[in-house]
């Protein structure tokens, strides 16, 4: 099992006449841990939004050798994409196994789906393992603590099998230890698949990036490692409000800004 | 041609009809999301208010003309009412409010057949509203023309009250983002209430002019209801002139269907019509687009 | 057959039933339900009590479809009337024509009545097959809901505007019928059964015997949904009740859950409705439209929607008031109605059930154990 790269250009997410998304172009390698982060209003999220099929956009987005645009959800998600949101969504009624059983199961046949649930499958156990809720597997999940309904649903991820994890701020909320331990998670699983986490926590990104994309008013800014992207000027700019001289080349599209 | 202007206007008028019931509706599913059942005995309460005053008032100009104020008055404090004792418990299960107000509905029913019989009564027309007025070869009930008048009328007031005053805004604020609104000093709950005041108050306009349809009965709301809320959902939710468009053609399309057909069939095409619509717009004609997930 | 494990503490390695599904006790529960039902009501019922009873179990069948497609699968079916009405005017179709060919007529009485021609509307003459009759009390009432289904589920099309479309539904197909008088024999509907398949339905015996089946129906049906609820599919359906756009991004189409839970549903009110009409011997409008479909629903609220006896119960708790009440109190069952609406939905959502639930997790807490029925 190995990650699968992700290929974008030229995408393009319009709302109402307002471009959230404009004209991206991404290559995320097989086996990367991308961090993608902006200010709030870069795009990030509708980025994910448009390549896992929740919004409409124009462009193209190949995976695996396929075009996803156009697609829905659901087709998407079998294509071996998975993502999250930055409210943890997990089923709160149902236990933590149940949750993970049902995220491993989009491909299983009729007669398995009218039959009781009788032993635990493998991909559920060792994902139990991995994300540490191997004890709380018969508690609903709506009781979990923030930070463990984030992990139940990278844990989901897994057991759905996907190449491309793509992460919505999965840190947010989380103890400085719960960081440290999600970000050595994120960097275990990248050794399979393809990893790409959008977030506003630099610190967090610093410690665990193995590459940076920027984002800013729907274009993208700035791409490379940690140290490229902060030695960039134009980044600087963005994220501190001024830069060391007016640079002209920047391409801000403020304009755009609604 | 002539049948086709008549049976035009027929649709219109029945539209108006619609709208006037559908507009107080617009207001609380379309702005707030609250499937009021009970909203046809709102109606009822409007239709019986004008009722009772023309026992006492005899002219039936003059207790047409109160009476709309004071069915507004009556319809939106019972609204508020049920707002203050039920709903606002229920902002977070918008589907068991349906059931909620389906026995809140229930029970003022029967209260109106426990305080009023439960045969329909009729109410007296004012004699300028009985005539008919003839344009062009084609014959137009006044009491018809009164309600689409009424309908328009209660349209214009309702969006200036949206547009221009500082509870419109509110209620707008309210609708959008009510965390929002709330840190920005809006007392969301008094918002609720108020709109919800306003659009039960609505109602019991409709139910007036209702009283110049037909005889009028505990059941007489609940006729209407269904319909209503079809309106607001082909039209789109928080848009008024989506319903009204709504209103109208369905008004139509139910009028001309009628003529060729039976009112029986007219009912399921309709009905089959407002399925293949909600496949080529889902959200109904109008909506407010917004970037989040439910 | 297991029996149900009560959620505790972790019990690693053990896969145990989830919280929300333990509601009920099999086979010990059911067992006992059977013998209750089978048993010992013929024994000590008399005629009349068994034959309203064997009413409110068509009710409690319809409750069971409610149960799967509103209390799991979170679907407002405020249209199970129309699916009750198709399949209760299948079989009161085929039993008409029977009775009509039992006096050697070829039209049933309210068509020499009312009917405008001397010979049987084409789409009646299928149903002079009792097989076809049969097959089509659940087949239809199916077809239909997985046509709507298929439609509204496809665009998304939910929550209340799914509840108000299928309330529109009914009501359409009461105007619909009523305009039919000719064929369909209007408000009245289909009244004066005779038969059931070559038995007098006038011999108390034979009433008896509907009562059985009816009984049956009930058990089978009930048996059929555990085994939804328990299956992965109806954790799935939990699932998409929840969190339909999470679901999808798994990889599920939550459209084809939610169709099946409708279609089941719809079958089951389809079949509840072929049964009553030999229970009571009518089939009618006024059983269909928006009123009583929504009545189909308050008893799985009384009892809980999400369990499966406190539906049933529900359902067969609430038919009993009405018909106690409603003929010698007719307003006080309608406040009743309406209060119960109000109380069970809005401050009790679980309905009694969840009172259960609530006593039995305070008893069984304590000693950590699952507990056996």
């Amino acid at each position: 099992m190995n990650g699968e790269g992700l290929t974008v250009r030229d995408l393009r997410v319009t709302f109402d006449g307002f471009t959230a998304v404009d004209g991206v172009d991404l290559d995320i390698h097989p086996g990367d841990l991308r961090f993608l982060i902006g200010p709030n209003g870069a795009g990030k999220t509708t980025l994910v939004d448009a390549v896992t099929g929740l919004v409409k956009a124009t462009g193209s987005a190949r995976f695996a050798g396929q075009e996803l645009l156009g697609r829905p959800v659901q087709k998407i998600a079998r294509t071996g994409i998975g993502r999250t949101f930055q409210t943890a969504t997990v089923f709160e009624e149902l236990t933590v196994l149940q949750n993970l059983d049902i995220a491993a199961g989009a491909g299983r046949g009729v007669w398995t789906m009218l039959r009781r649930r009788k032993d635990v499958p493998e991909p559920v156990e060792k994902a139990l393992e991995t994300i540490g809720l191997s004890a709380l597997r018969d508690r609903p999940a709506g009781v979990l603590a923030h930070g463990q309904k984030q992990w139940l649903e990278i844990g989901m991820l897994l057991v759905q099998d996907v190449r491309l994890l793509l992460l919505d701020e999965p840190v947010a909320g989380m103890s400085h230890d719960e960081r440290q331990a999600t970000g050595e998670l994120l960097q275990r699983i990248s050794e399979e698949r393809t990893v790409v986490v959008i977030e506003h926590d630099m610190d967090f990104m610093r410690s665990f990036a193995r590459s940076v994309s920027v984002l800013h008013s729907g274009r993208m800014l700035s791409e490379g490692t940690v140290a490229e992207v902060q030695a960039d000027a134009r980044v600087q700019e963005v994220y501190l409000g001024r830069a060391t001289e007016p640079a002209p080349s920047a391409p801000v599209a403020s304009t755009q800004e609604a | 041609m002539t049948v086709i202007l008549n049976q035009s206007f027929t649709g219109i008028s029945i539209g108006a009809v619609l709208l006037l019931i559908a507009l107080g509706l617009t207001l609380t599913f379309g702005q707030m999301g609250v499937i009021n059942m009970a909203h046809g005995e709102f109606i009822m309460a409007g239709a019986y208010t004008t009722y009772v005053l023309q026992q006492s008032i005899s002219g039936a100009g003059v207790s047409l003309l109160v009476a709309l104020p004071l069915a507004f008055l009556v319809a939106g404090s019972l609204g508020a009412l049920l707002e203050w004792l039920l709903i606002r418990r229920l902002y977070t299960r918008p589907l068991d409010t349906l059931l909620v107000t389906w026995g809140v509905s229930l029970m003022l029913q029967q209260l109106a057949r426990d305080i009023f019989g439960a045969p329909n009564v009729q109410t007296r027309a004012p004699d300028l509203l009985t005539g008919n007025i003839s344009v062009g070869g084609i014959t137009l009930a006044n009491s018809r023309l009164f309600i689409l008048g009424l309908a328009l009328l209660c349209v214009l007031g309702l969006t200036l009250v949206l547009r221009l005053t500082p509870l419109g805004r509110r209620i707008r604020a309210v609708v959008q983002n009510r965390d929002l609104a709330e840190v920005s000093g809006i007392a969301s709950e008094q918002v609720d209430r108020t709109t919800f005041f306003i659009g039960s108050g609505l109602a019991g306009v409709a139910g007036v002019a209702l009283t110049l349809v037909g005889p009028i009965g505990p059941t007489t709301g609940t006729n209407y209801i269904v319909d209503a809320f079809l309106v607001v959902v082909v039209g789109g939710i928080g848009q008024l002139k989506g319903s009204v468009i709504t209103a109208f053609v369905l008004g139509v399309l139910q009028a001309v269907l009628e003529y060729s057909t039976t009112i029986s069939v007219a009912k399921v095409v309709v009905l089959v019509a407002i399925v293949a619509f909600l496949q080529w717009r889902p959200q109904g004609l109008y909506t407010l687009r917004t970037r989040s997930l439910a | 057959m297991t029996t149900t494990v009560t959620p505790t503490a972790p019990a690693p390695a053990q896969p145990s039933a989830p919280s929300v599904l333990t509601r009920l006790r099999v086979p010990g529960g059911f067992l006992l339900g059977a013998v209750l039902l089978l048993g010992v009501a013929p024994l000590v019922l008399p005629d009349f009590r068994l034959s309203l009873l064997a009413k409110y179990l068509c009710y409690a069948i319809v409750a069971v479809g409610v149960s799967l497609a509103w209390g799991r699968g979170g679907l407002m079916v405020l249209g199970q009337g129309v699916f009750f009405g198709l399949g209760g005017y299948a079989m009161a179709m085929h039993l008409k024509l029977a009775d009509a060919a039992a006096t050697g007529q070829t039209l049933p009485d309210f068509m020499q009545l009312y009917g405008t021609s001397d010979t049987l509307p084409w789409w009646w003459k299928p149903f002079g097959n009792p097989l076809f009759a049969i097959a089509m009390t659940v087949l239809l009432p199916m077809a239909v809901a997985a046509v709507l289904g298929f439609f509204v589920f496809r665009r998304r099309v939910k929550g209340a505007y799914f509840a108000i479309l299928s309330q529109a539904l009914a009501a359409a197909l009461a105007i619909w019928l009523v305009g039919q008088q000719a064929t369909t024999g209007g408000t009245n509907g289909l009244t004066d059964i005779q038969g059931f398949f070559g038995y007098d339905l006038n011999d108390p015996v034979n009433q008896r015997t509907v009562y059985v089946i009816i009984a049956a129906a009930l058990l089978l049906v009930m048996a059929l949904a555990r085994q939804l609820f328990v299956s992965r599919f109806g954790e799935l359906l939990v699932a998409v009740r929840d969190s339909e756009e999470r679901v999808r991004f798994l990889g599920y189409n939550p459209a084809n859950v939610k169709l099946v839970a409708y279609v089941v549903a719809a079958g089951m009110a389809g079949l509840a409705g072929a049964l009553f009409v030999p229970a009571v011997g009518i089939i009618s409008p006024a059983l269909i439209g928006i009123v009583p479909s929504i009545g189909f629903v308050i008893g799985a609220a009384v009892g809980g929607r999400a369990s499966l006896v406190g539906a049933v119960l529900g359902a067969i708790a609430v038919a009993w008031a009405q018909s106690t009440l409603s003929d010698a109190f007719p307003a006080a069952w309608t406040y009743l109605q309406g209060l119960l609406f109000v109380l069970a939905v809005g401050f009790l959502p679980g309905g009694l059930a969840s009172l259960a639930t609530v006593v039995r997790n305070r008893r069984t807490r304590p000693t950590g154990s699952g507990e056996t029925a």
